[in-house]
């Protein structure tokens, strides 16, 4: 029986490892190819530790494709749609958890109803729209409907808020607060993780969003790093140590996050599914 | 309605004004007008122009709509069940009590915060069929690796192969339901004798169906809107192999402008959305609910 466990145990360990050895390898690859010169990357069989080590990709990235640019207009898009998403998804949340009103349901239901309806049917519609506001090659289309909240954190902080017990907010009615000062200086400092982990998960989609500015970002003054990597893909095919150095620098601010958020992350993904 | 009720309606009302106002401009609206469009000739430039059901039938002449088509129910239906038997397996494996065991989950989820173009440059060079890695490894074995994402043939597969790569959020979900599982029931099961199977097949299958349903849900959303990977790492090639639906319609929108026969697709791609989650539904007599029992 023991021996039975035993070879049990080890059979999952090898599995785990194996199974780690898949999902890391492209990791270090992604490392090692851009440490290469453009020679040693065709080498066969392949080579994992790059013979003269090449800092210098890095440098000559930055000469390549405006990449600082592109890096501060991640940022600043990024910024602006997480804490617009936030706020207002704060603020809706309150509304469809504390305070009892007819329609309410049924107003959730369609907020639901948006999770699944495929982007694709109001996509050319909002284009036609922010082509006539002349919004269209600005940052605009990518940062004003995050004003609007986000359907995903909206249902996140309001299971979040309907934990909260009422008592409190029915206590201070009676100190003679209204509904603001309610929601602002009780329910939403109480809320910090649930905001963490919304701010979390719209951080990551905002910074590898592709698909919008592919489409809203005409000028490559205004290039996202997603747009710009691709560009830098589509225009320079081989340019293999360059490519995976702006794939590595585009990826290490989610990395580092993740690390320190791990948990609030893991838990994030999981409450979204499983208690919803 | 009282004064307090009405009240409280205004209040409901106003916190939710933000997303009401975005769902009338940024959903309802582009609904309607995306409905609208499907039933014009429409090139952005000039006004829309009403031909009625023609995109629709042009649609269905269109071989390309054909292959798109199937392009994506062979990524769905061959890659969905893979990725979910895979994550399981993971997570599985992962509930045992490891050592490490933080540090394998961590490892297992990580590639699925890579942001899609990275990931999606580095498995085009991963499995480039010359110089790539993957045959590089398989030639270890004597084995002479397909062409990949360069081989009509071999491409759809490469890129399931590929996205196995970010199973985490998954595999996430799935640890997370094992973790609910009852501790009592399989102690229940050892009382009876059940051995490992039995275990798995009546206590963890039945209690982790409704995350599976969720997962499958998921999957199928996902699978059919995929874009920016396929995108990136074949385009659509070779020879329209790999051309998605999500690809297709991008390309009519956003390359030939032919807005009006893009909305067509799209509505074509909420039809068949709608029909695929209501087939799910239908058929989830398999999930099992804690309440029932």
């Amino acid at each position: 029986m023991a021996a039975r466990r035993g070879r049990w145990n080890a059979g999952i360990y090898l599995i785990l490892v194996v199974g780690a050895l898949f999902f890391l390898t492209p990791f270090a690859w992604m490392v090692s190819t851009s440490l290469k010169t453009d020679a040693q990357v065709f080498a066969i069989p392949p080579e994992w530790v790059p013979a003269p080590v090449m800092w210098s990709n890095y440098a000559r990235l930055m000469k390549e494709i405006p990449f600082l640019r592109y890096l501060g207009n991640t940022v600043l898009v990024t910024v602006l749609s997480v804490t617009f998403y936030v706020a207002s998804s704060a603020v809706v949340a309150y509304g469809f958890s504390r305070i009892r009103w007819p329609g309410r349901e049924l107003l959730f239901y369609c907020l639901l109803a948006t999770m699944v309806l495929p982007p694709q049917v109001t996509l050319i519609p909002q284009f036609v729209m922010f082509q006539k506001l002349g919004w269209v090659g600005t940052f605009l289309p990518l940062v004003v409907p995050a004003l609007t909240g986000s359907a995903f954190a909206v249902f996140l902080l309001r299971q979040f808020y309907a934990a909260i017990p009422n008592d409190i907010s029915d206590s201070a009615r009676i100190d003679g607060a209204n509904e603001w000062q309610i929601f602002s200086r009780i329910v939403l400092p109480l809320a910090k993780p649930a905001l963490a982990t919304a701010a979390l998960f719209i951080f990551i989609w905002t910074w590898t969003d592709f698909l919008n500015p592919l489409i809203y970002l005409t000028d490559d003054r205004l290039y996202t790093l997603a747009i710009g990597l691709q560009q830098l893909a589509s225009t320079r095919a081989a340019a293999w140590p360059l490519l995976m150095a702006g794939s590595l620098l585009m990826s290490v601010p989610i990395i580092v996050l993740f690390f320190f958020a791990q948990k609030t992350f893991i838990a994030g993904v999981s409450t979204a599914a499983v208690k919803g | 309605m009282t004064r307090w009720q009405r009240r409280d309606l205004w209040l409901g009302l106003a916190f939710v004004s933000p997303w009401l106002i975005g769902f009338l401009v940024f959903t309802v609206y582009p609904v309607v007008a995306s409905l609208y469009f499907s039933f014009t000739d429409y090139n952005v430039v000039s006004a829309p122009r009403w031909i009625a059901l023609r995109n629709y039938t042009d649609l269905f002449a269109d071989p390309l709509f054909g292959k798109t088509l199937y392009n994506t129910l062979y990524l769905a239906v061959i890659g969905i069940p893979v990725s979910l038997l895979v994550s399981l397996l993971i997570a599985m494996l992962l509930n045992n009590k490891v050592r490490f065991q933080g540090l394998f989950r961590t490892l297992y989820f990580l590639p699925s915060v890579v942001p899609a173009v990275a990931a999606a440059l580095l498995w085009r060079w991963f499995l480039n069929p010359d110089y790539g890695p993957v045959n590089e490894f398989l030639w270890l074995f004597r084995i002479n690796g397909p062409g990949w994402l360069a081989d009509p043939v071999w491409s759809k597969p490469a890129l399931i192969f590929a996205g196995l790569w970010g199973v985490g959020g998954s595999m996430v979900i799935y640890l997370a339901g094992l973790q609910n599982v009852p501790v009592q029931l399989y102690e229940a099961a050892d009382l009876d004798g059940a051995g490992r199977w039995q275990r798995f097949r009546f206590v963890t299958l039945p209690m982790l169906s409704p995350v599976i349903l969720f997962n499958l849900i998921m999957g199928i959303i996902t699978s059919f809107q995929a874009f920016t990977n396929i995108y990136i790492m074949t385009g659509g090639g070779p020879s329209n192999s790999t051309l998605v639906y999500a690809l297709y319609l991008y390309q009519n929108a956003f390359q030939f402008f032919r807005m009006g026969y893009a909305s067509a697709m799209a509505w074509v791609l909420l039809v068949i959305t709608a029909v695929a989650l209501v087939g799910v539904f239908r058929t989830s007599g398999w999930v099992y609910y804690e309440a029932d029992g």
